[in-house]
């Protein structure tokens, strides 16, 4: 069924809530194409104006992005000055094709641990706004990724949109792969610094079931740097950063690497990202 | 208009190349790439990977290029296409596709309409590329002949002749 509008696709998907919901289709349509999915019926969201649209309410200094915001939307412009680590991570999906039709709501539907998207959502503590027709929910991207290409949606929800904090420091995304373009993650890491409550979050993908947090890693920088405005940390600290980061992941040895690999990519990623923000 | 079941009971209009084109008695699973090519007789786009790897089905969609492999056909009703049919004017080959040739950038010419789709692409939005913006808009085509070099200098050339003073 085709949805004229956001109103209609709720109708559509509570009286039908076994449809597939498409949106850019970069997942849906290699499933279709080369592991035999036989969609039965498929509600398209991607010509849904409101779903197409981001905004910034400056009052609450928030970002709130449409599910079917393409991730080229997200790599220049004003949306890539006010959340620079989702426009690194935008940069580095696939092609500039797959990065001109897939889309942020479909990275979440999808849900797959080396989303590239999902880690700068873990690190930001973004909100996806999850509606029915007789509700809305807010979920925390903790709660929505529920394991590997599994989320929190119930029959007759979508994913209409996400809200990311803007926040005064630095923040950056990085990833391993086996070459820079076209490439989906081995390990990936996204850090925030917020110099204004003095704290570095540290999320981490594909090395766990879902996107994970380096809680405690995040915890003992805390302890060992003032994370209030710019700060210095030793080459001490970034190492034992990474070290720790690593020990709070559970990869798995796969087609793509092995688990040790990904624990050590994790430490080289987490201690060069923590260098790049206190530089 | 529905959009459902497994059966051959799809019927819808796509714009393609300023036409609108019926489509009828399609599975709703059908790639654009495939409705492109098999339903409506334009071969230009090629089907290689079939996801999204190698750039050789690239058509232009509301102006962005895409792979159309990994486009629902039925999902893309209320969108322009533009297929490397539609870049030369009255059968000749456009300044992109004459500059391929003329540099040696065409060699067994699978990956070649995706290429010649995306520099158009690139050019419309870009008319004077660095090196590393050629390079990274054509980091979704994949050449497994021409190493690249031969590809590079043809979209520099046209870039010059587009140039003022230049013989376009």
């Amino acid at each position: 069924m085709r949805p004229r509008s956001v109103d209609h696709l709720l109708e559509l998907l509570a009286d039908t809530p076994e449809v597939s919901v498409l949106a850019g289709g970069t997942d849906m349509m290699v499933e279709i194409n080369l592991h035999g999915r036989r969609p039965g019926t498929v509600v398209p969201i991607g010509a849904l104006e409101e779903l197409r649209h981001w905004e910034h309410h400056t009052r609450l200094g928030t970002v709130t992005i449409g599910a079917a915001v393409p991730y080229a939307d997200m790599e220049t412009g004003e949306l890539a000055e006010l959340v620079p680590a989702l426009a690194q991570a935008a940069r580095t999906v696939g092609s500039p094709q797959i990065r001109a039709t897939g889309t942020i709501g479909g990275n979440l539907g999808t849900c797959s641990p080396a989303g590239d998207i999902l880690p700068v959502l873990g690190a930001l503590d973004g909100v996806i706004h999850v509606r029915h027709r007789d509700h809305s929910r807010d979920v925390h991207l903790s709660d929505f990724m529920t394991g590997v290409k599994r989320n929190a949606l119930r029959p007759g929800e979508f994913v209409h949109s996400v809200t990311v904090p803007v926040i005064n420091g630095w923040q950056g995304y990085a990833k391993v792969g086996t070459r820079n373009a076209m490439v989906i993650s081995t390990a990936s890491a996204c850090l925030v610094h917020d110099a204004d409550r003095g704290h570095v979050a540290l999320a981490l993908g594909a090395v766990a079931p879902t996107i994970i947090r380096a809680t405690q890693t995040e915890a003992w920088l805390s302890t060992r740097v003032d994370l209030r405005g710019s700060f210095r940390v030793s080459r001490e600290t970034t190492e034992e950063f990474g070290r720790r980061a690593a020990s709070e992941t559970s990869p798995i040895s796969d087609h793509r690497s092995t688990a040790d690999y990904r624990r050590h990519a994790v430490s080289v990623l987490a201690r060069r990202l923590l260098e790049r923000s206190a530089a | 208009m529905t959009v459902s079941s497994d059966s051959l009971n799809e019927s819808y209009r796509l714009n393609v190349n300023g036409s609108d084109r019926e489509v009828n008695d399609a599975w709703v699973g059908e790639s654009l790439l495939y409705v492109l090519r098999e339903r409506l007789g334009l071969p230009g786009a090629k089907g290689a990977c079939e996801q999204g790897e190698c750039g050789s089905c690239t058509v232009i969609m509301d102006d962005r290029a895409v792979c159309s492999c990994l486009v629902m056909a039925a999902s893309a009703t209320e969108s322009r296409i533009l297929t490397v049919e539609s870049l030369g004017e009255d059968g000749r080959l456009s300044d992109v596709q004459q500059a391929f040739l003329d540099a040696g950038g065409v060699q067994c010419g699978f990956c070649t309409p995706g290429f010649i789709v995306a520099v158009h692409h690139l050019l419309d939005r870009n008319p004077h590329p660095d090196d590393e913006e050629i390079k990274e808009a054509l980091s979704g085509n994949i050449c497994r002949c021409t190493g690249y070099g031969r590809i590079l200098e043809a979209v520099k050339v046209v870039v010059r002749d587009r140039a003022p003073g230049g013989v376009a």
